[in-house]
């Protein structure tokens, strides 16, 4: 039995469980926070990939119900690389958060809030059904919500009702290419609704339902044009908030689109090729112009989300088992690139009290640890040979020669220049020039937000130079997805 | 029966929209409950609009039973959208509290410039 499977998404809810029923004593809150976290990643390292790596899938059927019936967690390759990350991500950025907050008035409400967003997250990433999906998505918005109103401050209710507002009605169009499915195939179980699908060809309701989820996880995922609510909310909230916002919450809505598009809509990924590049080379262009212009460094690195994404969906819109492999190893970059760049920013805006980047200054002989850590996860997001945005960078560029898609790759390369423009804007600005003093600013730092930004750039050169081994699994995670019949042979059992 | 079912769920979506462009924060949460209604009423009609028995294992033949899938989803998102409408008065409430209007246009604080 895989029992175990449920583990992702129950040891969260546990914890955030017990982290409400000790409300007021601040240090088990921390130890069980911090021990669900660490729990997570021990079962990932020690039990799931050990299991995939000899079957290459693990499914679970809650109840024994049989396969298209019951509840069905199903993990594949590309389902364990995304739950490593929320993993691994999650305990960095769990580790900031405890020096963050510490005796911070939030504090008590900021672990059970994070425990269900992790479990959101994870169980999203589990599930074998379309109406879950739906189900762990609102789990995941509504704590994301409450993460982001955390100190009601006047920018961030404002920003949280714009979020709110968008993710909702994305939830709609959500639930209406749900019901959609549900309407053609009489089925939610993505594995079935795949085999019926295919049976039933490609007609024009198939096509409006993609293009619903295309919106739905486009709102999520803040791609061009429906990226305004991102840049309007995500920099308002606490730096711990942003940082697993920013660095994970977008990317479940591409794996959502890798995971229908590749399972249930696969005749139209490639009728819709065309939609998807444009869309990408929109976000991409859009999102490192609105970046530039910033001067506000949360803000600025929030553009950088978007303009990421649209490399992501250029990835998915080549639709070749190359380009889904970048793709994949491009999610893995950019997650521990990304986040940990809004934990130096963090840790820049402790001692220089701003995110003004022209307010900022002086880091360079005040924090030179903290200056050597900022160079090397902004080239890697940059994409300088040898850190891990190049390689993320070549798979795509070479996937996008081979598919002869030229003019994307001519936006994405054009797009990795004004990536390193606005990273060298950040490092003149809050580190070369000479220091201005600001109030505000604390001497002395809690070493947990060294620990969890130090361990992320540690990761991201892991990923650097293991290029070649995560590629590897990359590109069997990739063929997975190309070739569902085995998926759909291990959830239905036949 | 479909059709004026389709009207309904026409005229919701187009309501619900329209209130979420108005600038005040109650037509904002009006206008998402009405976004929900119309989704669940679309959900509702999935599952086929015919006569028939309640589908309880010996309630009678079971090509006349209907389909309780649906209703069950969305009783889930009905519980849902009861919780984010229940969240989003609170969050209007403080937004009031702190900007001192419920008009979304002097909620630029944070807004691209």
């Amino acid at each position: 039995m895989t029992l175990h499977l449920v583990l992702p998404v129950a040891l969260p809810l546990a914890g955030a469980i017990l982290c409400l029923a000790f409300y007021r004593v601040a240090r088990v809150q921390r130890a069980i926070a911090l021990s669900s976290c660490a729990g997570l990643v021990l079962y990932l390292a020690g039990v799931l990939w050990p299991l995939l790596n000899g079957a290459g899938y693990a499914t679970l059927r809650i109840g024994n119900w049989p396969a298209p019936y019951g509840i069905v967690l199903a993990v594949d390759l590309l389902s364990a690389i995304m739950l490593s990350l929320a993993a691994v991500v999650g305990l960095a950025v769990l580790v900031y958060a405890l020096a963050w907050f510490r005796r911070e008035p939030e504090e008590p409400l900021l672990y059970p809030l994070y425990l269900i967003l992790l479990m959101g997250l994870n169980g999203a990433f589990l599930t074998g059904d379309v109406f879950n999906l739906y189900v762990f998505f609102e789990i995941m918005l509504v704590s994301s919500f409450g993460l982001m109103a955390l100190g009601g401050e006047r920018g961030q209710i404002e920003g949280t009702i714009k979020y709110l507002a968008i993710s909702q009605l994305s939830s709609a169009l959500f639930l209406l290419g749900a019901g959609l499915l549900y309407g053609l195939a009489g089925t939610l179980n993505m594995a079935d609704l795949a085999r019926k699908l295919a049976a039933s060809g490609a007609t024009p309701y198939t096509a409006i339902a993609a293009l619903l989820f295309l919106g739905a996880f486009g709102i999520k995922a803040a791609v061009f044009p429906l990226f305004f609510w991102l840049p309007a909310s995500y920099h308002t909230a606490k730096t711990p908030v942003t940082a697993i916002l920013g660095g994970l919450l977008t990317k479940v809505g591409i794996y959502a689109l890798c995971r229908l598009y590749t399972l249930l809509f696969p005749v139209h990924w490639a009728a819709q090729r065309s939609l998807f590049l444009g869309i990408a080379a929109l976000t991409m262009v859009v999102g490192v112009l609105g970046a530039v212009a910033q001067g506000d460094i949360k803000r600025l690195l929030s553009f950088h989300i978007i303009s990421q994404i649209g490399y992501l969906i250029m990835g998915l819109g080549l639709s070749s088992t190359l380009a889904m492999a970048a793709t994949l190893y491009f999610m893995v970059h950019i997650v521990l690139v990304k986040t940990g760049l809004f934990l130096i920013a963090g840790i820049a805006e402790q001692v220089t009290g701003t995110t003004d980047l022209y307010a900022m200054g002086g880091l360079l002989r005040r924090r030179p640890f903290l200056a050597c850590l900022f160079l090397i996860t902004a080239m890697s997001l940059a994409g300088l040979p040898p850190l891990s945005g190049f390689y993320a960078k070549l798979g795509l560029v070479i996937a996008g020669l081979q598919s002869q898609e030229y003019w994307v790759v001519a936006v994405a390369l054009g797009v990795s220049m004004l990536t390193l423009f606005s990273m060298v804007k950040i490092w003149t600005q809050a580190f070369m020039k000479k220091a201005t003093t600001a109030a505000g600013a604390k001497e002395q730092l809690r070493p947990g937000l060294y620990v969890a930004a130090v361990g992320l750039a540690a990761l991201a050169l892991v990923a650097a130079v293991g290029a070649g081994p995560i590629y590897g699994v990359a590109q069997r995670a990739s063929q997975q997805l190309f070739d569902s019949s085995a998926y759909l042979v291990a959830v239905l059992g036949r | 029966m479909l059709i004026l079912l389709a009207v309904v769920i026409g005229v919701l979506f187009a309501t619900g929209v329209y209130l979420l462009f108005r600038r005040s924060t109650v037509r904002l949460i009006i206008g998402l409950a009405l976004l929900g209604h119309a989704a669940n009423l679309f959900l509702f009609t999935m599952g086929g609009i015919r006569p028939g028995i309640v589908p309880i294992v010996g309630a009678g033949p079971v090509e006349q039973m209907v389909d309780p899938v649906p209703q069950a989803l969305i009783l889930t998102a009905i519980v849902i959208g009861f919780g984010i409408q229940a969240f989003v008065l609170i969050l209007s409430y403080r937004a009031h509290e702190e900007v001192g209007t419920d008009d979304l246009d002097q909620m630029k604080s944070t807004d691209v410039t």
